[in-house]
């Protein structure tokens, strides 16, 4: 997959906690006009299929796909919605330009999460309507669950959750795109109130509102475009059981699966050299780690350590999250992996401001499509 | 057409009923077991799994496909969902299509799901979600009212009649008592008791209207080198297009579904058809209505505009006429399972033009046959050339 | 193909009537507060106002209701607004006997696609009819918003209760 497929644009609309002032339509509407611009194309005449990421129960309106495509210049174009994460819809994006039948493809994914006013109800609309929802609980309690087992299994230190939070806020006090900077402490993350134990309430992504817009494109055209064009060197996504009652509580399976397919795509042996840095799922502090594990980015059981030690850090031997994650930024819904994607496609161009990262090569982006999910996806880039 | 040729080797599918007692898991499971089951493949034989459905409010899962993925074999295997209204049955096997053709996979299952009675006290409420939440929904909208709008513009530019349309209706529902999976297969049905039926939204009868139902179904598309290995008669996905139209469908023309023939022209160009009038052999275009099978003939280019009225009065589209249509009985006749709907139709053309079909087969040994769906607000045209 | 069709089982109301089927319920509890942005925003003030408002595309020349900040066929953005009359022509209708969730009504409700006076050709909203025999309703047909007293509006399609035959 070498050479053939590249991020050419992106465009955003800033991640705050509300955005009273524009519509759904209106924030897409802002960050397509920026790939666009970026990308040095004309939605109406250079893109041949669109691709839009999103879930009817996030918007509020069935069959959300009717309202994508004017404000993304799809008037008339092919257009599908993908309901997943944004890295599914950069899967399928990938997919159509290897057919050899597209040249330009656009993917977009927003979040207002801001306008959900029962967003908990709806997460426990995903889950099994007869075994695991008649119990009636907060669907965190999954999380607070998989983490307790997780700490079990890998001795991993209640303090190594804490760090990732703070390492996560303080980045995004760097990143004018977060909306969750902050300067905090371990003992203020593990001081916050109780949310599904061992689960406090800092060591949880709040919600935020944004939008991203990525433009695909073929190698002859990527290299016409621009001269920085980002390579997708790898591709991955899968999922586990769906089942609570049978999952391997401790590991992402699906994260280990998923990155397994990346590296297999971008002929990668050892992830841990070949790869300088990466944006991985943080819905839950917890959950940098083990996702740092399944993806066999150091051994099972040593992220927690690692990440008390600095080697995850800006300035660390592997930064992860250098924009500050889902922690930082604010989770974004189904936006959420597309925002990872976009800090590595930033980094890799040299556009990443105070939080730029030095000789950066290659990165990944890794993506969960949270509670009560078991379903990942995973993007290797290079410059 | 695409870096790898991609064919379609096997297909399965529930029955379409009123009421399933499986849940949306288990009829994933049925269909995609029969699926496996037709082309002797295995679970193990499959590399990525599609798994399709429409909207969330009739199954009442929210991130319905996660919910799903066990049942569709997605188990430790990269899944993922498409959704595009009731276009969905169609663009499922097209996703299906640039999963192999990208080289990325070389065995595909792709299931479509649909559990619409689990919507009560019935499921038409759950369209009304449909609408724009400021502008349309506080006005209490039916979706029977944007077929009615659409209906009565169609017939209005064409001064059709409502026993024009109620052929379409009529042929359907007799065409779908030889399909084994069909819901409301009729073999006497007439005009008369089309006609006959209640009003719910002039000019949309009872009879007009595909009923609501459970089912799913499953096909297993694979490469060139794998088709071969598995089967004597693959069939060849030719073309695949789609096209969307604006989400202010108050300011369309309703009686012409551009975005049809938008999505018709690209999956013909890729299939290199100039005439598509003599170069298809057989056509599912999309009949959630009956007049929505007149509307889509004329978007696929396979009838002049306001002409398919008049063809299907000449009997052209029965089965044993020139260009058979929804030899299937479609939605009207079989059952409206959304997602499932659609890619009942492809399924169909697949076992047309292996000579499969049983005692819904069309004489003349068809080569190359158009399966087409519709969905959103009127708005989403996806199309897909097969070809033996 | 019968073969490869699953014998899916059919449940009918009596299952349920004689209890031979055991069911799970859920009542979704999804509420949402849409931001309503720039153009519909205005639009619906202007609602509250009593008034109609469309945007104009300054590439184009269309002039949009319901009105957007961008021009969906040039892709360009529009920061004009145009005032509407509230009055306009019947494009399409229906007299639908069945309400959102399937309830018989004998009086049809009548909803319409309405080109709306001062829009391009074709501009047009959804809304109710109302003060009409529903046999006398014809494409075509010239109609006016019947507003609600403005101490009643409160900025929603709302406010406008239908739309009435002109005289």
């Amino acid at each position: 997959m070498i050479r053939e497929v590249a991020i050419v644009g992106v465009g955003w609309s800033p991640f705050r906690s509300i955005t009273p002032d524009l519509s759904y339509k209106e924030i897409m509407y802002e960050a397509a006009v920026r790939a666009y611009e970026d990308a040095g194309i004309d939605p109406r005449r250079d893109v041949d299929s669109f691709v839009t990421v999103a879930e009817d129960f996030n918007e509020g309106t069935s069959i959300f796909d009717e309202y994508v495509p004017d404000q993304l210049g799809a008037l008339h174009r092919p257009v599908q919605t993908i309901t997943g994460d944004g890295i599914h819809g950069i899967a399928a994006a990938v997919m159509q330009i290897l057919t050899g039948q597209f040249d330009v493809v656009v993917v977009e994914a927003h979040s207002k999460a801001s306008n959900i006013l029962t967003l908990p109800y709806i997460l426990a609309y995903a889950m099994d309507p007869v075994f695991n929802r008649p119990l009636g609980a907060h669907p965190y309690f999954i999380a607070g669950m998989e983490m307790r087992r997780y700490l079990a299994e890998t001795g991993t230190p209640l303090e190594a959750c804490a760090q990732v939070v703070v390492k996560n806020r303080a980045n995004g006090l760097l990143n004018p795109l977060a909306g969750y900077g902050a300067d905090l402490t371990i003992d203020d993350v593990l001081a916050s109130e109780p949310i599904a134990e061992p689960l406090t309430r800092l060591a949880c992504a709040d919600h935020a509102d944004g939008a991203v817009v990525m433009v695909l494109a073929s190698g002859e055209t990527a290299r016409a475009l621009t001269d920085k064009p980002i390579w997708v060197r790898g591709i991955g996504w899968a999922n586990d059981t769906f089942w609570l009652e049978s999952r391997p509580w401790g590991q992402a399976r699906y994260a280990y699966l998923a990155g397994q397919m990346a590296y297999r795509t971008a002929g990668i042996k050892s992830p841990r050299t070949e790869i300088d840095f990466a944006e991985i799922d943080d819905t839950f502090a917890y959950k940098e780690l083990q996702h740092l594990e399944a993806l066999g980015l150091c051994k099972p059981g040593e992220a927690g350590l690692w990440t008390l030690e600095g080697g995850t850090e800006l300035e660390g031997e592997f930064p992860v999250n250098p924009s500050g994650g889902a922690l930082g930024e604010g989770h974004l819904l189904d936006c959420t992996g597309l925002a990872r994607v976009l800090e590595v496609v930033l980094q890799l161009r040299g556009e990443a401001g105070e939080r730029q990262l030095e000789g950066v090569e290659t990165g990944l982006a890794f993506a969960w499509r949270g509670v009560p999910t078991t379903s990942g996806a995973a993007v290797i880039l290079s410059n | 057409m695409g870096r790898n040729r991609v064919a379609i080797v096997g297909a399965g599918m529930t029955k379409f009923v009123r009421r399933a007692q499986e849940t949306a898991k288990e009829l994933a499971w049925e269909a995609a077991s029969k699926a496996l089951e037709s082309c002797e493949l295995t679970l193990d034989d499959i590399d990525a799994v599609v798994v399709d459905t429409a909207p969330e409010a009739f199954d009442g899962v929210h991130m319905n496909s996660e919910y799903l993925s066990d049942g569709a074999g997605g188990w430790g295997k990269p899944v993922i969902r498409g959704y595009v209204g009731g276009g969905t049955g169609v663009f499922a096997a097209i996703q299906g299509w640039y999963h192999v053709a990208s080289g990325l996979f070389d065995t595909v299952l792709v299931v479509c799901e649909e559990k619409m009675s689990s919507c009560q006290p019935h499921p038409q409420g759950a369209f009304l979600t449909i609408f724009d939440h400021t502008t349309e929904r506080p006005l209490k909208p039916n979706l029977l009212w944007i077929f009615a709008l659409e209906m009565n513009a169609y017939m209005s530019r064409y001064g059709l009649s409502k026993k024009d349309i109620a052929l379409v209706a009529v042929k359907n529902k007799r065409n779908a008592a030889d399909h084994p999976a069909a819901l409301l297969g009729d073999p006497n049905i007439t005009v008369e008791d089309i006609l006959n039926t209640e009003v719910l939204a002039w000019p949309v009868q009872r009879g007009d209207v595909s009923p609501i139902s459970d089912g799913a179904v499953a096909l297993v598309m694979c490469a060139e080198h794998v088709a071969r290995r598995v089967t004597d008669k693959p069939v060849w996905v030719e073309g695949v297009g789609w096209s969307l139209d604006t989400a202010y469908w108050t300011n369309r023309d309703l009686s012409y579904p551009v975005y049809v023939e938008e999505a018709a022209r690209m999956a013909y160009k890729m299939a290199g058809i100039t005439e598509p009038r003599k170069q298809i052999h057989i056509a599912e275009p999309y009949d959630p209505f009956d007049y929505k099978e007149l509307h889509h003939l004329e978007g696929l280019l396979l009838f002049d505009k306001g002409k398919a009225p008049e063809a299907t009065a000449l009997g052209i589209t029965q089965r044993d006429g020139d260009l058979p249509v929804c030899p299937s009985g479609g939605l009207l006749g079989v059952g409206n399972p959304i997602a499932a709907a659609g890619l009942m139709k492809v399924a169909e053309i697949f076992w047309q033009l292996r000579g499969e079909a049983g005692a819904r087969q069309v004489p003349g040994q068809p080569k190359r046959g158009v399966a087409q769906a519709w969905g959103d607000l009127m708005q989403v045209g996806t199309v897909i050339v097969l070809g033996i | 193909m019968k073969e490869h069709v699953y014998e899916t089982v059919y449940l009918r109301e009596k299952d349920f009537q004689e209890g031979r089927v055991l069911f799970e319920t859920w009542v979704p509890n999804a509420r949402y507060a849409w931001d309503a942005g720039v153009a519909i925003g205005r639009f619906l003030q202007e609602l509250k106002a009593g008034r109609l408002v469309g945007t104009r595309c300054a590439n184009c020349g269309r002039v949009m209701v319901p009105p957007r900040m961008f021009c969906e066929h040039c892709f360009a953005p529009i920061d004009e607004f145009v005032p509407l009359e509230d009055t306009g022509t019947v494009i399409t209708f229906s007299l639908c006997y069945v309400t959102w969730d399937m309830v018989r009504i004998e009086e049809p409700q009548i909803p319409a696609v309405i080109g709306i006076d001062g829009a391009s050709p074709g501009m047009g909203i959804m809304h109710l009819l109302g003060e009409v025999d529903p046999k006398a309703v014809k494409i075509g047909m010239r109609v006016a918003a019947v507003w609600k007293p403005p101490e009643e509006r409160t900025g929603a399609i709302t406010d406008i209760l239908y739309f009435k035959p002109l005289e």
